[in-house]
């Protein structure tokens, strides 16, 4: 039944109502999509506001500075910066594989039976709010870092040159290597349950076919599921790593709160939601408070960036396409 | 047409109507601030709601979240650790007053280590806080204590994360007894730490402590007591070597001049007296001297005498040091002095209703 027919079937005023109900629908839709735009704007000019004090104050400086001294008013936020990304990209790097092998286990290995309990038990851990993760780091997954992981990491790569510098530091359980570790169990149900989704959409015929000329599971994952999905899998990819960058209660607990930059990753840090969380409400003077608020702008940048850097990776990929 | 309602219910509207009116016409205060007494005020507050039906409603979300919020004025009281100088109270017409004196206490995770066997002295403490002796072992730690166990690891410093009246008393201290603190991190709510970790709050700071090993902290004593963590001995400026208990907090506070400190701006680390322990503090109400509404100030007012006058022996219990009658005195005379009403009359005392 297609469309056309449909609308010659009706009487003329109710095509008119149909009309106009169109009309208030598409009105309605605008608005919202609108509100959202509004909502945007509204967040950046006023963050801007809230931000000009220090940022006229302090200018490129801001961004460069790695000092932090509430008592000579002297603000930075290097810090912060390098412990959002560092942290973050830790996560990504241990999370998106992860997530890649759960997902293809759950749609195309696991037998049938075993699919449903892990997809199931997937989107409960993503359902636990991050303060409880915060804190099943600081009193479980810490101490056992301490205990038995930091020091076999120090011992075994503390000496070897670049890959030393990532498992240096005091063995205290506490710092940017603790944070990104359990960012990356938060974020791996985001990006296996986007993932899953979507590779469960894969046309059957397209990967019996490829099985039919001989290809093996990984030859079909790799040449055939993920080129068809990779727009889902990299959307949910940035899903988790919004979630990372911007992840404040769970980072606040394991990251040490330390305003200098770490000299390896098992040294404590800052980042900059854990930044804001830790002082706003004990921010006294102006500039405190709008040194704190120019940190919400630079997170809301960098989130911008990561944004426009996959909107162009998606655009490569596509361009790249049928070649 | 009354009779047509429930006459069950129309008699307890009236029977609340006349207590209502008989007690107070004020049934909730609402206060904000320091976390430090927040242990305290809560249970006075229980005690108080008990004995009048007036409940307080506080929010310990910090010192400077306690100023701001009177500042902004959605709360009757802000209630800070740092007490704030009197140029400050006069700009917002606000006056303060002290309520109760605790100490502050640093703690440290040295296994076999008991509570009370570490001795340090204020420079030491402020070195190691300023990263300039990283090990157990150092010589200026091994001299105060000849006969420990000291083991041959780095020192890990753990501090507050957040602006806190805690760090304002303890910082206060190590800028009067360092020269290396005072022109370095110096003395403030939130100062940049040289060197360790941050803990939210009293209790982030007392886990740290508690999950680090070779660990140094400091917290506000009931935290110590409660968490049974290892206290530390402090070297006070008599000489003597005094533990963190209530009878020394009470020597160190007996030094201050109320009298004589304007806006009641006074601070108690390093006083002297043979048994004064080295970092005391008091916890500070912030009120309006002209309140918008008179009537809760009063009632606020009421809960605060209240406490002055019954909540002594609660404040005890959980290792708080009350204030002595004479500077209750001192305060209740500022009370008559500088708050009034809308005619511009004082509201303290209460006049006797009825």
């Amino acid at each position: 039944m297609s469309a056309e027919y449909a609308g010659q079937s009706l009487a003329p005023e109710r095509r008119a109502i149909g009309a106009f109900g169109d009309r208030i629908f598409h009105g309605v839709t605008a608005v919202s999509a609108l509100i959202v735009l509004a909502l945007i704007m509204g967040i950046a000019v006023s963050l801007v506001i809230g931000a000009w004090p220090a940022l006229s104050k302090f200018g490129w400086h801001f961004v460069v500075s790695s000092e932090w001294n509430p008592v000579t008013d002297d603000y930075g936020a290097l810090v912060a910066i390098f412990g959002t990304l560092v942290s973050s990209a830790l996560a990504m790097l241990i999370a998106v594989p992860v997530s890649f092998g759960i997902a293809l286990f759950i749609t195309e290995l696991a037998p049938l039976w075993m699919r449903r309990p892990i997809s199931t038990a997937i989107e409960l851990l993503a359902a636990i709010p991050s303060i409880i993760y915060g804190m099943w780091g600081l009193f479980v997954f810490a101490p056992f870092l301490s205990d038995y992981v930091q020091p076999w990491l120090n011992d075994a790569f503390g000496d070897v040159p670049i890959v030393g510098y990532l498992f240096s530091g005091p063995p205290i359980g506490i710092g940017v290597f603790t944070a990104g570790l359990v960012l990356a169990v938060m974020v791996i149900p985001f990006i296996t349950a986007v993932m899953r989704d979507t590779f469960e959409v894969v046309p059957s015929v397209l990967k019996e076919s490829s099985y039919a000329l001989g290809a093996t599971t990984w030859e079909v994952a790799r040449s055939v599921i993920l080129p068809y999905t990779k727009t889902g899998v990299i959307g949910g990819i940035m899903l988790g790593l919004g979630r990372a960058l911007g992840e404040t209660m769970a980072v606040t607990f394991v990251i040490g709160n330390s305003h200098s930059i770490p000299n390896g990753l098992f040294y404590p840090g800052n980042s900059i939601s854990a930044t804001l969380a830790n002082e706003f409400t004990e921010a006294t003077g102006e500039l405190y408070t709008s040194a704190l608020i120019a940190l919400g702008l630079v997170l809301f940048v960098i989130t911008l960036i990561v944004l426009v850097l996959a909107r162009l990776l998606l655009l490569r990929l596509s361009a790249q396409e049928g070649r | 047409m009354r009779f047509t309602i429930n006459k069950a219910l129309v008699t307890a509207v009236a029977a609340l109507s006349i207590w209502g009116s008989a007690t107070a016409a004020v049934d909730q205060i609402d206060g904000a601030g320091a976390t430090f007494p927040y242990p305290v005020y809560s249970k006075w507050a229980q005690a108080y709601k008990n004995k009048t039906g007036v409940q307080l409603n506080y929010q310990a979300i910090g010192s400077g979240g306690g100023i701001k919020q009177i500042e902004a004025k959605t709360v009757d009281f802000g209630a800070s650790d740092a007490p704030l100088k009197k140029e400050e109270l006069d700009k917002n017409g606000l006056m303060q007053f002290p309520m109760v004196m605790g100490g502050v206490v640093p703690v440290v995770n040295i296994k076999g280590m008991k509570a009370g066997e570490l001795k340090l002295d204020g420079k030491t403490l402020a070195e190691i806080y300023a990263g300039k002796i990283k090990k157990w072992n150092a010589p200026a730690i091994k001299k105060l204590n000849p006969n420990a166990n000291l083991p041959d690891q780095q020192i890990t410093v753990v501090h507050r994360s957040d602006g806190s009246g805690t760090t304002w008393i303890f910082t206060s201290y190590l800028t009067k007894v360092s020269d290396v603190w005072a022109n370095g991190p110096g003395h403030a709510k939130a100062v940049s730490w040289p060197t360790g970790v941050g803990g939210k709050g009293n209790q982030g700071v007392a886990s740290y402590v508690d999950r680090i090993k070779n660990s140094i902290g400091y917290v506000e004593y009931a935290y110590a007591l409660q968490n049974k963590m290892a206290y530390v001995q402090l070297k006070n400026k008599a000489g003597n070597f005094v533990e963190p208990t209530a009878s020394n907090f009470q020597a160190a506070a007996s030094n201050a001049d109320w009298q004589n400190a304007p806006g009641f701006y006074e601070v108690l680390t390093d006083q002297p007296g043979d048994k004064s322990w080295p970092i005391t503090g008091a916890s500070f109400i912030l009120m309006y001297k002209q309140p918008k509404n008179p009537q809760v100030a009063q009632a606020v007012l009421k809960f605060f005498d209240w406490s002055y006058a019954n909540g002594d022996q609660m404040a005890n219990e959980l290792d708080y040091v009350p204030m002595p009658d004479n500077v209750v005195k001192l305060v209740q005379q500022k009370w008559q002095d500088q708050i009034q009403g809308n005619n511009g009359q004082a509201i303290w005392p209460p006049q006797q209703q009825q």
